[in-house]
């Protein structure tokens, strides 16, 4: 039984899943800052992790517009909890090391590409607006993703080693990418939304051309979804990042809002 | 880590038809690396829409010591300063 349903606001769910998915990458991007080995990657990820937390602040105020309850971003960043969200698994998965970052990134800055581009074409203004803003900066993301997993895997065997551990971790999450649940197949009938599925053949020929030129490989996997973020359904890493995340605001509700 | 990596100097045009300015320097492994590097150092607040990085090692400066011979003989030749001409005003700042 589907308890999450997503038809009953089919709207609010998808761009709560377009923040959620910023908003948790971009706090994956925010646990590298003071860690880079310079200052240089260290401002790098910190731009990373400011543009996708901007992002996800445009969409998750557009989704409280749409569910109209009275809650704001804030309400639904700090104060859902991890059976709310609707971000893939992709995104909330572990930093692990660099490779393993950037094998996602370069995964999900080319989902997103794809995703922000044909939103652009999206009868709902407001979203096609958001895509517009969010696909430049995206563009940049994949650009600086794919860079590093060749520089990674040209570089030197360590480099090679760890890039593709991060593929062979990370590939078995693809199939949920693509998962379309029936809300957002009926958004997409409108022109509203855009149907995941329709994604994928673009998005595995992308990752087909950095990934051969890199000299790295996707493993075998089951290609079957092993749970749907469409439910609620999440990884135990989820809620440990939200722990984090989430603290200031439930220990210190009163430190929220005007009087910071 | 940063002992492998080259020091590139960054030069950035401010906008279109104005010419490039040094404007720092940034760490990469290559010069793809210190383009992005330098943009998210120097261009984050709208400062650019070009940039130029070149590895530190492949500039050749002139020497300091050499100042008087290079600079020196240029200091009482006046009259290669346009000053004494009259600028007609549809010309401009120049």
């Amino acid at each position: 039984m589907n308890i999450y349903r997503d038809e009953s606001n089919p709207l609010f769910q998808y761009v709560v899943g377009l923040g959620d998915d910023a908003l948790i990458l971009g706090h994956r991007w925010s646990e590298w800052l003071s860690k880079g080995p310079n200052l240089e990657l260290d401002i790098a990820a910190s731009n990373l992790a400011l543009d996708l937390i901007g992002q996800a602040n445009l969409l998750l105020e557009y989704a409280a517009e749409v569910e109209g309850a009275g809650r704001s971003a804030d309400d639904l960043a700090y104060l859902r909890d991890t059976q709310d969200f609707r971000c893939h698994w992709l995104c909330e998965q572990p930093n692990e090391d660099w490779g393993v970052t950037i094998a996602r990134m370069l995964m999900f800055s080319t989902y997103q590409y794809l995703r922000y581009s044909a939103l652009m074409q999206s009868t709902d203004r407001q979203l096609a607006e958001i895509a517009a803003k969010a696909l430049k900066e995206v563009t940049y993301h994949r650009r600086f993703a794919a860079e590093w997993t060749v520089r990674l895997a040209q570089g030197t065997d360590e480099g090679h080693r760890r890039v593709q551990n991060g593929f062979n971790i990370l590939w078995r999450f693809v199939p949920e990418l693509f998962e379309t649940s029936g809300g957002e197949r009926t958004l997409a009938n409108d022109g509203i939304a855009v149907a995941s599925d329709s994604l994928e053949a673009d998005w595995r020929e992308t990752m087909d051309e950095v990934m051969t030129k890199a000299g790295v490989s996707a493993p075998e996997t089951s290609g079957r979804v092993m749970a749907s973020r469409h439910n609620g359904h999440h990884s135990e890493h989820l809620g440990h990042l939200l722990c984090e995340m989430q603290f200031l605001q439930r220990a210190y509700p009163k430190a929220s809002g005007a009087t910071w | 880590m940063d002992n492998d990596w080259d020091l590139y100097e960054v030069f950035v045009r401010s906008k279109r038809g104005l010419s490039h300015k040094h404007c720092g320097s940034v760490h990469a492994a290559d010069s793809k690396m210190a383009i992005e590097n330098a943009r998210d150092l120097y261009t984050r607040r709208s400062e650019g829409e070009s940039i130029w990085v070149i590895r530190a090692a492949d500039i050749t400066a002139s020497d300091p010591a050499e100042g008087d011979a290079l600079f020196g003989p240029a200091a009482d030749k006046v009259y290669r300063h346009p000053t004494f001409y009259e600028i007609p005003d549809e010309v401009g700042k120049m």
